[in-house]
């Protein structure tokens, strides 16, 4: 009886589950780390996608932010439970690479799918970030951004600046600074991402190393250098800057964001993509800038890197669910999806054709100053210093690198001090990665 | 004579007991057992490889000069937490404990800190003190003192332990007010005819019939402190300004599920192990000696 129940329950279940298997569209999951505005944005192209053809369902899942996401997609891996395609940050990047049983590189999934992709499509400086020194992608750049320079143009004519002072270099930065501290300006500068803007970002575009073999690109056993003394004569600057209540120091993420959106700092160094909060927020006249360089350094302004995340796909799933992982990819990399995402969020295109596509449909006069994060990436070829950073245990570097620029900033150590403690400290990660993976 | 009641046989005792020992070989003896194992190797994060490396972990951690720091971090903010929560429990259920009316209301007001999760709390704090738009920064402000726990070390860990503590003084006045209706009223009521003041007999009669509890609450409050305040501190300083914050449980969290340093974390947790063992073999050899039951 019980034996004759349990079989037709399974019967059943089988003539249920048949029909699914046979006709339904193969069905991969996404997982991402976005919330808000981007997460709706980001809902929207997979339903664009999973609208425009009958084979391929994408099922787009928020896992919590990147550190979270990133977790979540080791854990799940762990557990044979990995989605077909995991976001991760720009900061995981080696930790990716490194495992090399979990993923499959991007041009290989392109080419056994037997899809079209045209590596030369994608910007140099964006792609060159998750792509190996022989030019093979690994990781899809999905949202990338790269730091500017902010300006609150009602501050500088209330201090009695023309609201179109010259910011372009650090010296004349500091002219400014010296000008809104005299007529009595409360919070000239403030920045978010210290580590990201005013070390990683400023090597690259001093054209100096921040770690030895290309920044890592070269291999594991590389050490970090972003203690020369152009950085350490910047930190210090800055460093000074605070003491003279020039710069105020808000946090490690981008709580600065919150002074200079109310309108209390005068300066902000930040992601272009701060500009969707700082569009809607911000109640006085505001500008973007390309980031400060110092002027007399040679190679300076060289290009900016970037920051922010791309998609990579994970290993152990069915060839026909990587057509589809690849079908979805070339989707996000298509002209107008680009476009569209460049022109919504302020994150880079990820292709040169959905720039031209932006400038061909007047957004940049639009809105002025959305192009210059643009110009700042591409106007010159990357160079080895320039192209990206490629460091194991990034993150706790970046952690490291947080502690040492606070006791700069509160005046207990001076800028060569707290930067050879960092590399130091730094180092001993790389050493405990590599042994990892070597 | 000690009243002693004793079963009959074994299976009823070992039936009763088996529930318990399930639940902490599952949800400790396996864990620790996994940590002390997991301690001896350099996983990479995604368990495709790993490599023996003996103790090598320890003595990564222990050459650091910065891991060594953060013990003296761990004692001063453990120390920290365990007055903040327990001296002013202990100040309001004395209180309560002389209301005639009202008392009902005022104990149930007191007890809803603790409903609240350690990250919350920390949310809610960091609110208060922050410095652009905090309540209490602002009046600070108002009073010339500028308030800036993302640069000053000591203001960073004032806030860290008083966010940390604030939930628990609702746990400690729970016992201490319990505590103190178990105090013999007869016992007082000698001592006030004796023309003992009200300060003479709570120091000479009625903490020391406290220890008992007190004894309890230091303990749990200590392995509180040690274990599950990385919420608070992850939510609102994330270990800094510098390294002013950065307790040993909140290292263990960092770098495992930050850094995805499965081995030296599995070390630290091991080290923590042994401390917070340490520690407690020590309170009830030494402490325990000094309390009257």
């Amino acid at each position: 009886m019980f034996k004759k129940a349990l079989f037709s329950i399974m019967l059943a279940g089988a003539l249920l589950a048949s029909p699914i298997t046979t006709f339904a569209a193969t069905e991969i999951q996404f997982w991402h780390a976005f919330t808000g505005r981007l997460g709706d944005l980001v809902a929207e192209q997979v339903k664009t996608f999973n609208a425009s053809q009958g084979d391929y369902t994408v099922v787009a899942a928020h896992k919590g932010n990147y550190s979270e996401t990133l977790n979540a997609g080791i854990a799940a891996f762990r557990a044979s439970e990995q989605p077909h395609i995991l976001m991760v940050f720009e900061v995981g990047t080696a930790t990716m690479m490194a495992a090399r049983g979990a993923i499959n590189p991007v041009h290989e999934v392109m080419a056994n799918a037997g899809a079209k992709f045209d590596p030369d499509a994608y910007i140099g400086s964006v792609k060159g970030y998750y792509t190996t020194t022989d030019g093979k992608m690994l990781s899809l750049p999905f949202n990338s951004s790269t730091p500017v320079l902010w300006v609150n143009r009602d501050a500088l004519k209330a201090a009695g600046i023309g609201p179109d002072a010259d910011l372009s270099t650090w010296q004349k930065v500091g002219v400014v600074l010296d000008k809104l501290k005299a007529s009595g300006h409360k919070c000239p500068l403030t920045t978010a991402w210290q580590s990201w803007i005013h070390l990683e970002n400023f090597s690259a575009y001093h054209n100096i190393p921040f770690a030895t073999k290309d920044n890592g690109f070269m291999g594991v056993d590389t050490e970090l250098a972003f203690n020369g003394p152009v950085q350490v004569k910047h930190i210090q600057t800055m460093g000074n800057w605070a003491k003279e209540g020039k710069f105020f120091y808000a946090g490690r993420r981008n709580e600065g964001g919150a002074n200079f959106r109310g309108g209390e700092c005068a300066l902000f160094t930040e992601s272009s993509a701060g500009y969707a909060g700082i569009k809607a927020e911000a109640k006085f006249d505001f500008a973007v800038r390309p980031l400060p360089y110092w002027d007399g350094v040679n190679g300076a302004p060289q290009n900016t890197i970037i920051g922010g995340a791309s998609l990579w796909v994970m290993s152990g799933h069915k060839s026909d669910e990587y057509k589809a992982v690849a079908a979805f990819l070339n989707f996000l990399s298509s002209t107008d999806i680009q476009a569209k995402w460049h022109q919504d969020t302020g994150y880079l295109p990820i292709t040169i054709a959905a720039g031209d596509k932006t400038r061909a449909d007047g957004f940049y006069q639009k809105n002025p100053g959305t192009d210059i994060a643009v110009i700042q990436m591409t106007t010159r070829q990357p160079t080895a210093n320039s192209k990206g950073l490629r460091l194991g245990s990034f993150d706790q570097i970046r952690g490291i690198i947080d502690e040492e620029l606070e006791a700069v900033w509160s005046g207990d150590k001076n800028a060569q001090t707290a930067l050879n403690s960092a590399v130091q400290r730094g180092n001993k990660l790389l050493r405990r990665f590599e042994q990892a993976n070597r | 004579m000690e009243k002693l009641v004793t079963f009959k046989g074994w299976l009823l005792p070992l039936a009763l007991i088996f529930p318990q020992i399930v639940i902490s070989a599952i949800f400790f003896f396996y864990p620790a057992g996994q940590a002390i194992w997991q301690s001896l190797f350099i996983p990479d994060p995604f368990g495709l490889s790993t490599k023996f490396v003996g103790l090598g972990n320890f003595e990564f951690l222990l050459t650091d000069e910065f891991y060594r720091a953060s013990f003296l971090t761990t004692g001063i903010f453990s120390l920290l937490v365990t007055l903040v929560s327990m001296v002013p429990a202990l100040f309001l259920a004395v209180m309560a404990d002389r209301l005639i009316k009202g008392a009902g209301v005022y104990r149930t007001l007191l007890i809803w800190p603790y409903a609240v999760a350690p990250a919350i709390a920390g949310v809610l704090w960091l609110f208060m003190f922050n410095t652009r738009v905090g309540v209490v920064s602002w009046y600070l402000g108002q009073l010339g003192y500028d308030w800036n726990h993302v640069l000053n070390e000591a203001e960073a860990m004032g806030l860290v332990v008083v966010a940390s503590g604030w939930g628990r003084v609702s746990y400690n006045f729970l016992f201490f007010f319990a505590a103190l209706q178990a105090v013999p009223r007869s016992v007082i009521e000698a001592a006030a005819i004796d023309g003992a003041s009200f300060w003479r007999r709570f120091f000479t009669i009625v903490l020391p019939l406290l220890s008992p509890t007190t004894f309890f609450l230091l303990v749990v409050n200590i392995v509180y402190a040690f274990f599950e305040t990385f919420g608070v501190i992850h939510t609102i300083t994330s270990g800094g300004p510098q390294q002013a914050t950065t307790i040993l449980v909140y290292k263990v969290f960092a770098d495992g599920f930050v850094g995805q340093d499965l081995g030296s974390s599995a070390a630290q947790s091991v080290i923590l192990l042994l401390l917070v063992g340490a520690l407690t073999v020590v309170q009830f050899k030494f402490v325990e000696k000094r309390v009257h039951y």
